[in-house]
């Protein structure tokens, strides 16, 4: 957390900064710094691990509404407790190895794996101070420190020595990459639109109002849209969750690559899924969305950190919401949908953004011009290729029923 | 004081890795005091719906995905051009533009070729 605080703020604004010099004010100076980082670190992972444990329990009450059943009520009052359980009896099962897994990468294989999805929450500002740490490089950092989270799925599935668990991770494989690349592909150009690679000058770009009422977000442009679309996607796909969850597919392949995991290491594969979730979240939410930036000028005095945790719960619950009504693609649809939709997609993106960039200048009736050139070239290529998407796969027609 | 962000991040991957590595040695406190582990013939093997492992599961696999794996690679290190390109972009002369025009052609062209040789094709 950096950049000094002016007075002529809210209270509320600066309470997270007064609450930490509160803490750590009186420590000499290089202590300090490491008190403050540490100080920052553990309120990440405590905020984090809070959402984590009540996103859990909202997505099985939301779920459980969805199919018309109570969902978890058992424990505490509308079984506000039962994160709690479930931590509980995850550290009470006993963990269970394999005598023929490769011992030492599959205890190391959850250690990664959560390790690499925590540090990506290094570089997301949550609000107007709160920074973790401001990197000229943060865009670039986070999507490395996510793909890398790949590589500890595949040792996953590999130290099992489990021909479920082995396919699945590779399956996995195939699809992380392949939506890794839409992924990449789609934030290039709000690179390109706001000129830096730091997630702080990427919000800060996204401030102001057009006309006192539009406000300057990234999706608010045809490209930021469509880019804000195939992004969403391709995290769905990024984060395994359903309509991707083909490497936990139970019908096919058990649990996947989680097969040999069991206890408190099954614990952190999900406590890592649900802060890849997270991470995504907040890195849409920062690239598309404005940050913490408010939606109005009026709605300003409330606290920017609010606004952040306002729009990433909201994509959260659509994340849970997307799960509860689509069913699972079959692998060849997963790996069509990336390579013959979102990737090409994504390319005439890139070109659109630099279309609408080079034509910032425009102004009155060629204004009109370039918004509608900018829709033509979302709209068009995303009905012909959606149109070959589909071709040759009409509805299925039930004979016999 | 302002010391270099990366000095940050480096305490920030310790205590990342520290976590989940405190969390596990407190369930192993767990075992080892309270509920030690039973092991078995059994219960150890590899799990395959209940019936005995048959073979290895270390062979020789049909790696269809090699293909997208190569794809990927090329397309991955073409993001990684574009950055610095698409950070520069405002201040970029029509000559930079044009040739950045033909290098994502270039790339462009191999994801269309890729796509008429049917290597798009999940088989």
């Amino acid at each position: 957390m950096s950049a000094a605080a002016t007075t002529s703020e809210s209270f509320l604004e600066r309470a997270p900064l007064l609450l930490r010099d509160a803490v750590t004010g009186f420590l000499p100076e290089p202590a300090r710094w490491l008190a403050n980082s540490l100080l920052s670190i553990v309120a990440v992972l405590a905020v984090f691990g809070l959402l984590f444990a009540f996103l859990t329990l909202a997505e099985r009450k939301i779920l459980g509404r969805v199919q018309n059943r109570p969902g978890p009520n058992r424990t505490g009052w509308f079984g506000l407790l039962q994160p709690f359980a479930d931590g509980i009896k995850m550290l009470t099962k006993e963990d269970i190895v394999p005598r023929a897994a490769d011992q030492l990468l599959h205890f190391l294989a959850p250690v990664t794996l959560l390790a690499l999805s925590i540090l990506t929450f290094a570089v997301i500002p949550y609000g107007r101070h709160l920074v973790p740490v401001e990197l000229d490089s943060a865009v670039l950092y986070f999507f490395a420190a996510g793909a890398a989270t790949e590589l500890a799925i595949f040792m996953a599935g590999w130290a099992s020595h489990n021909k479920y668990a082995l396919l699945a991770a590779m399956r996995a494989l195939a699809q992380l990459i392949s939506y890794e690349l839409p992924l990449l592909l789609s934030f290039v150009p709000v690179v390109l639109a706001t000129g830096t690679l730091s997630t702080t000058g990427i919000v800060a770009a996204q401030g102001g109002w057009k006309w006192h009422l539009i406000p300057h977000w990234i999706v608010f442009t045809p490209w930021g849209a469509a880019g804000f679309a195939i992004f969403m996607v391709s995290a769905l796909a990024e984060s395994n969750r359903s309509p991707f969850d083909l490497p936990e597919a139970e019908s096919e392949l058990i649990a996947g690559h989680l097969t040999e995991y069991s206890g408190f290491k099954y614990a952190l594969f999900f406590m890592a899924e649900y802060f890849g979730m997270c991470a995504l979240s907040g890195m849409a939410v920062t690239l598309f969305l404005g940050g913490w930036q408010a939606p109005l000028p009026v709605l300003e005095f409330i606290p920017s950190y609010v606004w952040f945790a306002g729009k990433l719960l909201t994509l959260l619950l659509g994340f849970i919401w997307i799960r509860a009504t689509l069913p699972r693609l079959r692998i060849d649809q997963l790996t069509r949908l990336a390579w013959k939709f979102l990737v090409p997609l994504a390319l005439v993106n890139l070109g659109t953004a630099a279309f609408w960039s080079l034509t910032s200048a425009w102004s009155g009736p060629l204004q009109l011009l370039r918004w509608a050139v900018a829709l033509v070239l979302v709209a068009g290529p995303f009905l012909l290729l959606g149109r070959g998407l589909t071709a040759g796969l009409g509805p299925r027609t039930y004979r016999y029923a | 004081m302002h010391p270099h962000p990366y000095a940050f991040l480096t305490l920030f991957a310790v205590v990342a890795v520290a976590f989940p590595l405190v969390m596990l040695t407190v369930a192993r406190m767990w075992f080892r005091f309270f509920q030690p582990a039973k092991p078995g013939l059994d219960k150890n093997a590899v799990y395959e719906c209940g019936v005995a492992p048959t073979g290895d599961s270390w062979i020789q696999f049909k790696a269809h995905y090699y293909l997208y794996a190569i794809l990927f690679l090329i397309f991955d290190v073409e993001v990684l051009f574009l950055l610095p390109f698409a950070v520069n972009f405002t201040s970029l002369p029509a000559g930079a533009l044009l040739a950045m025009l033909a290098f994502i052609l270039l790339l462009a062209e191999g994801l269309v070729w890729a796509w008429h040789r049917g290597h798009l094709e999940w088989k």
